[in-house]
């Protein structure tokens, strides 16, 4: 048989940066991966050196929209690290409860675009319509859908209204029957089973040998979170699980995020009804000269900040690494092996861009067109198919 | 005003190419096809292939990698195409304004047909552009045949 080369990307138009994979497949079998990243570069470490200390949160903020929340929080972490300063209580809590807000809204898209992948767009359009009340919450608390601009070094920009509290509460709460339901119908359902069991399985060896962040390691069975080992915001103050399952599929990849989505829901809670009293803000004038390390715990994994002063109003430099970078090199390990018909659901595990597949080429050596990402999802959602059928669905 | 135009206002088949954005302008294309904005009641759908779509949606600051590939795209498209610049990414590359990466704002590298600010702009605002290109083309159609 001879092998052919599959290019996925570079351009997709839902997730994070784009990026180019190229699957080299023997018939149906993925037998070798490569993945070339750089394509939604903007030199933003660059803007950032241009701009002052605190206009660079607005830069940061869009390095992803989906995590608008982590970029500002690693880095404001990272001036206040070279500062050495502790932001007032009541920022912290306002900092939890964004950052929450934004882990829920994140693992919902991926949970509904996991469901287009595999076939069930009924998923899709329930789980987004979930999330539009986040969106709501989030519009509430700070102003804006996607682009929060809560952060600032120092503390939050922003306080939160004590008279919008009770409607924040009551539209969390509304969530969670929903949310319950289609964690129930994920868990009992059987096609999902053999859809996404046992599938791209990463195992724990794998996810250290990686290093591997987020829940992609939290599902192989490696308890390690941010959150818990170097505690940050009010997360040592409040009460909260991290959600680990140890078979490293598809499947376990899905529970986590579920899972951790109602967790996110109580902490949110927590933090709101136990909101101190008091300054939001430091009004922080001078950086020293120094360097500085932040670190928080995003959606998808650890997202990892280093800025340098030198004692002007600029970061001469400003070093940013985000989870999924890490969490690429993995599917070396959870792809090969499997078929094309489970690679669009095992690239989309790791939450890093499921719209790659949408421009996704199956193309012999010769370079003759075979698939194109449309088919791919198609043959991602035939197989279900003939699950369903063959289960007598 | 062609046959294929009036088609066209019709049912809007959009494509949507990022070049470069934070993912927010694309999300909330995205979120305009899910159930509470639902853009699918005015025949609008998402294409899978700039072959099938008559709208161009775009987000990103056109970096140096997409406007080849930008370039490549529009004229694979078939004509009329229209185009629709979506976020102030687009629109002149708001922030990225003094990226080094960053050279040319889109309508310097494609012509553009309908501007949407905002960042991102909130699927409300997509919509409404939408529908005041479809106005727009409309109109030019009554003012030809004058
Ligand atoms: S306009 Fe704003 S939200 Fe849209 S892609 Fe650009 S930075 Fe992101």
């Amino acid at each position: 048989m001879a092998k052919t080369i599959v290019p996925i990307g570079p351009y997709h138009p839902l997730q994070e940066e784009p990026e180019f994979f190229s699957l080299t497949v023997e018939g149906e079998k993925v037998v070798d991966i490569d993945v070339r990243i750089g394509y939604n570069h903007r030199g933003i470490e660059k803007l950032s050196e241009m701009k002052t200390f605190d206009q660079s949160t607005f830069v940061i903020e869009r390095i992803c929209g989906i995590c608008s929340t982590s970029h500002p929080f690693a880095y404001t972490r990272a001036v206040e690290d070279i500062i050495s300063v502790e932001v007032p209580e009541r920022a912290k809590y306002i900092r939890t409860i964004i950052a929450e807000g934004e882990r829920i809204h994140s693992h919902l898209l991926w949970l509904g675009l996991a469901g287009h992948f595999l076939g069930y767009n009924t998923v899709y359009m329930w789980v987004w319509k979930l999330r539009e009340e986040i969106l709501d919450v989030m519009e509430i608390l700070s102003g804006n859908r996607n682009n929060y601009a809560m952060f600032k070094p120092g503390g939050v920009r922003r306080d939160i209204k004590q008279e919008d509290i009770p409607d924040v509460i009551k539209k969390l709460d509304s969530i969670i029957p929903s949310l319950t339901m289609i964690k129930k119908a994920v868990i009992d359902d059987p096609v999902i089973h053999a859809r996404t069991k046992g599938i791209g399985v990463l195992s724990k060896e794998d996810a250290i040998n990686y290093a591997a962040l987020g829940p992609t390691s939290r599902a192989s069975g490696v308890a390690r979170d941010v959150r818990k080992d170097a505690p940050y915001g009010v997360y040592d103050k409040i009460e909260w699980n991290m959600i680990v399952t140890k078979n490293g599929d598809v499947f376990d990849k899905v529970i986590v995020r579920i899972l951790e989505v109602l967790e996110a829901i109580k902490i949110m809670k927590e933090c709101l009804l136990t909101l101190p009293k008091g300054e939001i803000d430091l009004n922080i004038k001078d950086i020293p000269p120094g360097e500085g390390i932040g670190h928080v715990e995003a959606p998808r994994g650890e997202t990892f900040h280093y800025v340098r002063s030198d004692g002007t109003n600029r970061p001469v430099r400003h070093k940013v690494r985000a989870p999924t970078f890490m969490n690429l090199p993995t599917f070396k390990a959870t792809v090969v092996g499997e078929t094309i018909s489970d690679a669009t659901i095992i690239l989309a595990a790791i939450d890093p861009c499921y719209c790659c597949t949408e421009r996704m080429a199956v193309r012999n050596i010769k370079g003759t067109k075979l698939y194109n990402g449309e088919d791919l999802i198609r043959l991602s959602q035939e197989k279900t198919e003939k699950i369903k059928r063959k289960m007598g669905l | 005003m062609s046959m294929k135009l009036k088609a066209l206002l019709k049912s809007p088949w959009v494509f949507h190419l990022s070049t470069g954005s934070c993912n927010n302008c694309d999300i909330e294309i995205l979120d305009c096809l899910t159930p509470r904005f639902d853009i699918e009641r005015f025949g609008m759908l998402l294409a899978g292939s700039i072959k099938h779509a008559d709208v161009l949606l775009i987000t990103g600051s056109c970096n140096r990698q997409s406007v080849i590939r930008l370039k490549r795209l529009y004229e694979q498209a078939p004509k009329p195409c229209l185009v629709v610049a979506i976020g102030e990414c687009s629109l002149s590359r708001g922030l990225f304004m003094h990226s080094y990466n960053c050279p040319v704002p889109l309508d310097k590298i494609i012509p553009v047909d309908v501007y949407i600010p905002g960042c991102p702009p909130k699927p409300e605002a997509i919509i409404a552009g939408v529908v005041k290109l479809i106005e727009k083309v409309k109109k030019e159609k009554v003012e030809s045949k004058k």
